[in-house]
């Protein structure tokens, strides 16, 4: 089969040469547009090299598969005209937001693969491009705003003075705001970050951010790993906290999208009270904005000099890595498609993941899919609609369950009962044997009482020298035979000579590999008197 | 002051050292003087049991003394020659082996005391003519060669499926929990006749033996490879039981006590392994763990999808980069005694200033304490070796984790999954790390017969082959 790669207009291009040498080797016949890749630092030649054909600009929308990064406003448009019925059509649809396109799609006939409803369980996680391009968003934010703000964000000391570090806050710890906590950290700004999730402030802290608290804004340890609607409460409290953050703050980065809207988060007397040359960087903007002078897709300038960045296209400000993580999503999907490597893409329907990726098929509108069963209670199931969104990666999210599993039944009342039974029976058999053997019983006794008192205490790097060791000693069964070794009777002497070989070879071997064992651990040079 | 009296002294003197012995053994700097005092308390209890045996030889003093002279020569030089050749990777079968001799012994002892000492009707010794005295001593006797029994043919098993030379899964007989009922029921059955027996108890003794050597078969026969941890310690405490109670049907209350340390040890050792898998001691005990993958497979959900496979030379790179790393060994890289390329790679990394960690699993290996024991051998200092309590925490702080060969230990499953058959187990998390290596020889499943889900995160990479092959290829990229 053919895969076209046509040129949609953008810097972005779902295929760079590395992944379509990928889907030569599945077995595809891969043609791309001339001067698809250019946007993305990808010449032609570069694609003929690895196998693909360049070939002039609509031809690649005839293919048998075609893949764009962003579907097409219409199919009428001179390109998207060509798509054939029974094509497959694999690009970020956004099925929920644009009905009257997959209308579309559905009548042409066209199979639409949306990469933007990628089911969140964890085997699809390498076809999800929204984690992706939220990343690449979080990582732009920063740098545009480090473009716009006129001072170094690390703090320098020089001859001709000092100058303080920049003070960067970000709202929302999700993939995007983690992403912009790392940029901004490594470029040496003082970083603080809230989170209305309790639990992502260990995440924060690891990428080095310092986290704001606001006790009465927190919520309850969310169970799906995603950020709830705030109560009223809740709110002022987040809003209060954000008030005393921004006044503070050189760079404002804000990334709330709670279930794909956009909540208030810096009202515009926040930006007033903004230093002047201040940035103030959306990354909700395509969701209506957390900033009140945020106007998608646009820069504005606040009446006090603060710079308001509401950019929706921030993943396409970066073309070669995202091209490239876009590339690799649909080779993967491709290659999740095929799986004999005959180049023929033969996906199968039931596939949770091909079913919650299929918007259009056969004539008929797929969207929305029937909810995804996920396997872990723990994992985060709603689909994101935008980048941007405070999305707990799963792995994050499970350690949730971690409380569950630790929990132990008490003992049950049947267990007493035995106990109380076996120390009944004990105490009769001590009592009806004779005096002497009850001495031995106490022996018994008290030594099973030490012996648990030791043997709690050994480290458990040591298990196995105990254990050859408490091997050792038990061939003190050994005096036994030796005692028997004097008999008169000539089989007893024989039992207790084998007794007594075995059991000695149990005292010499025993010791010996313990000590053999022993001699083996030693700590590190240098730190002897460490304990 | 008689022969005998200064014997009990010295015993005395060797049951306090046993017991100073194993309390030397619970930290690493005390462990070798430990050993020490335990082979001084063994001499001293040795050569005074050679005097005791000597003073009370009804045959000529010398052939005694040449016929114990003997025996402790062939147990010297068996001994040793096992000690120095063995590998740390065998020593699971070793511990196994010798606890089939202390099993085996208790069986001799067990019948050369009946011998000595036979009907309950007029014999002489220390049970005399006392009616109660006798079957007291009877019931020891009885006791004694049972659990010694047991003890010998289940080491026997387990020795052999620890060397490879049994079958490593569960046998599963229809109906097995029902034979062992039987079994034990049949025991006591023979327990009656021999007590009623007389001078013939000899029969009831030996058909009991024949039963409890099949019990002992037969009930380790249906455990798993990977609750062998379980079963040796529990062999471990069952030897120790069988030497008390050769103790009881002597009157040496030496036997009694160094018994009573030795099973206790061996019991609480059980017990900690069952509780880092999150099991009953009985549920291990009666077996079958594991056996029907398929089954159990099912039950959990079926998370197959893809893995990302990686290469030695990315894994150096990532090493390189990386600023602390935590390696998790498990019973596979005892397999692939990887062990020794594993410490170069570590000892190159800390040379370089990364923070290199050992995190081990208390169930890991075949052994309580297999991988400990395995790293020493290996160079690695203790203190880089920390147990899963102690590192868990930092997992989410760590770089890179190398998992080598462990596979049921490290399952996110234990946690997340309910339906799992390893729900609930304690696991090492290193699925927080930033980024998790895993060398595996193929996508099969663990012991326990569970997929991982752990090998589908989008921060794992496969590292298929032999874990030793591809460490060494790691360890010169570096």
């Amino acid at each position: 089969m053919r895969i076209g790669i046509p040129d949609d207009g953008g810097p972005l291009v779902p295929a760079t040469p590395a992944t379509a040498g990928r889907l030569v080797g599945l077995g595809y016949d891969v043609v791309v547009a001339a001067g698809a890749g250019a946007g993305a630092g990808f010449p032609d030649a570069a694609y003929a090299a690895a196998g693909a054909a360049v070939v002039p600009g609509g031809e690649a929308w005839a293919a048998d598969v075609v893949a764009v990064t962003r579907a097409p406003e219409h199919l009428t448009a001179p390109g998207p005209a060509a798509l054939r019925p029974g094509a497959v059509l694999i690009a970020q649809i956004a099925p929920a937001a644009r009905p009257d396109l997959v209308r579309e799609l559905a009548a042409r006939g066209v199979t639409a693969l949306a990469l933007d409803a990628v089911p969140r369980i964890s085997r699809a996680q390498s076809l999800d491009v929204l984690s992706a391009l939220s990343n690449v968003a979080g990582y732009r934010a920063v740098v545009e705003a480090a473009a716009e703000f006129g001072g170094m964000f690390s703090g320098q000391v020089t001859a001709a003075g000092t100058t303080p570090p920049a003070n960067v806050f970000v709202i929302g710890a999700g993939v995007a705001g983690l992403a912009a906590i790392g940029a901004a950290g490594s470029l040496g700004a003082q970083v603080r970050a809230f989170d209305v999730r309790p639990e992502v402030a260990e995440q924060i802290e690891s990428m080095g951010a310092t986290v704001v608290r606001a006790d009465d804004a927190a919520q309850q340890v969310s169970a799906d790993g995603y950020a709830q609607a705030l109560t009223a409460d809740q709110e002022a409290a987040a809003l209060r906290a954000y008030a005393v953050e921004t006044a503070r703050a050189d760079i404002v980065v804000t990334t709330a999208l709670v279930r794909g809207t956009a909540p208030t988060t810096i009202t515009a007397e926040m930006v007033a009270r903004m230093r002047p040359g201040g940035v103030v960087v959306d990354l909700a903007a395509p969701g209506g904005g957390n900033c009140e002078l945020t106007v998608p897709g646009e820069r504005v300038v606040s009446d006090n000099g603060v710079v308001v960045l509401g950019y929706t296209d921030l993943p396409d400000r970066m073309p070669r890595h995202t091209s490239e993580l876009l590339g690799t999503a649909v080779a993967n999907l491709v290659q999740l498609g095929t799986p004999e490597r005959d180049g023929r893409l033969a996906l199968d329907p039931d596939d949770v993941v091909v079913r919650g990726m299929t918007v259009a098929a056969g004539g008929e509108v797929l969207w929305p899919p029937p909810p995804v069963a996920v396997s872990a209670p723990a994992a985060p199931v709603p689909s994101a609609e935008e980048p941007g969104e405070p999305a707990g990666t799963p792995a994050r999210a499970a350690g949730g369950a971690r409380a569950a599993g630790g929990a132990r039944p008490a003992p049950s009342f049947a267990r007493w009962v035995l106990v109380a039974l076996g120390a009944v029976l004990a105490a009769l058999a001590v009592a009806a044997s004779p005096p002497d053997q009850a001495a031995h019983f106490t022996v018994l006794a008290l030594a099973v009482v030490v012996g648990f008192y030791v043997i709690s205490h050994v480290s458990h790097a040591l298990h196995t020298p105990l254990m050859s060791q408490t091997n050792a000693i038990s061939g003190i069964i050994l005096v036994g035979g030796m005692l028997q070794i004097g008999s008169a009777d000539p089989v007893v002497t024989t039992l207790a000579v084998l007794a007594s070989a075995v059991a000695s070879i149990n005292i010499f071997g025993g010791f010996l590999v313990t000590h053999r064992m022993l001699g083996m651990f030693h700590h590190s040079p240098g730190e002897g008197d460490r304990r | 002051m008689s022969v005998e009296s200064v014997v009990q002294a010295v015993y005395l003197v060797a049951a306090v050292l046993f017991v100073l012995s194993l309390a030397g053994l619970s930290k690493q700097e005390t462990a070798r003087r430990g050993v020490l005092l335990g082979m001084t308390g063994m001499g001293l209890a040795l050569v005074a049991t050679v005097a005791l045996a000597l003073d009370r030889s009804e045959r000529p003093v010398g052939v005694t003394a040449g016929l114990i002279l003997l025996v402790l020569l062939v147990g010297a030089a068996v001994g040793t020659w096992r000690a120095r050749t063995v590998e740390m990777t065998q020593m699971p079968e070793l511990i196994a082996l010798l606890h089939s001799f202390v099993g085996a012994a208790a069986v001799l002892v067990g019948f050369g005391s009946y011998l000595t000492d036979p009907g309950s009707a007029g014999s002489d010794g220390t049970a005399g003519a006392d009616g109660a005295g006798a079957t007291v001593h009877l019931v020891e006797v009885f006791l004694g060669v049972l659990i010694g029994a047991v003890t010998f043919t289940g080491s026997v098993v387990a020795f052999g499926k620890l060397s490879a030379r049994l079958r490593s899964s569960p046998l599963l007989l229809p109906g097995r929990n029902w034979l062992n009922l039987a079994a034990l029921l049949a025991c006591g059955g023979l327990l009656w006749w021999f007590l009623t027996a007389g001078e013939s108890g000899l029969v009831p003794l030996l058909l009991m033996t024949v039963v409890a050597l099949a019990l002992g078969w037969h009930l380790v026969a249906a455990i798993g490879g990977g609750d062998m941890p379980v079963v040796v310690s529990m062999l471990n405490s069952y030897s120790g039981w069988a030497a008390a109670a050769a103790g009881f049907m002597l009157g040496n209350d030496l036997l009694i006590i160094t018994g009573a340390l030795v099973g206790s040890s061996g019991a609480i050792l059980s017990y900690l392994m069952c509780r880092a898998m999150n099991r009953s001691f009985v549920s291990v005990i009666l077996g079958g763990f594991g056996a029907e993958p398929g089954v159990v497979a099912q039950g959990a959900p079926a998370e197959q999808g893809t893995y990302r496979e990686t290469t030695a030379l990315e894994v150096a790179d990532r090493l390189t980069a990386a600023r602390s790393v935590i390696v998790v060994p498990g019973y596979g890289m005892a397999v692939a005694k990887a062990q020794y390329p594993v410490a170069d790679l570590v000892a190159r990394l800390t040379a370089r200033g990364t923070t290199v960690r050992f995190g081990i699993h208390p169930v890991a290996g075949r052994l309580p304490g297999h991988m400990n024991v395995l790293l020493a051998e290996a160079k690695v200092p203790y203190d880089q070796v920390l147990g899963m309590d102690e590192i868990n925490d930092d997992f989410a702080t760590t770089d890179v984790v190398l998992v080598i060969g462990a596979n049921d230990t490290v399952n996110p499953a234990a946690q997340d999954d309910p339906a799992s058959p390893i729900a609930g187990m304690p696991v090492l998390e290193v699925w927080q790390a930033r980024e998790v290596v895993v060398f595996k020889r193929s996508m099969a499943t663990g012991y326990a017969g569970v997929q991982n889900p752990l090998f589908f995160r989008e921060n794992t990479a496969m590292l298929f082959g032999d874990a030793k092959d591809q460490v060494e290829l790691i360890v010169q990229a570096l």
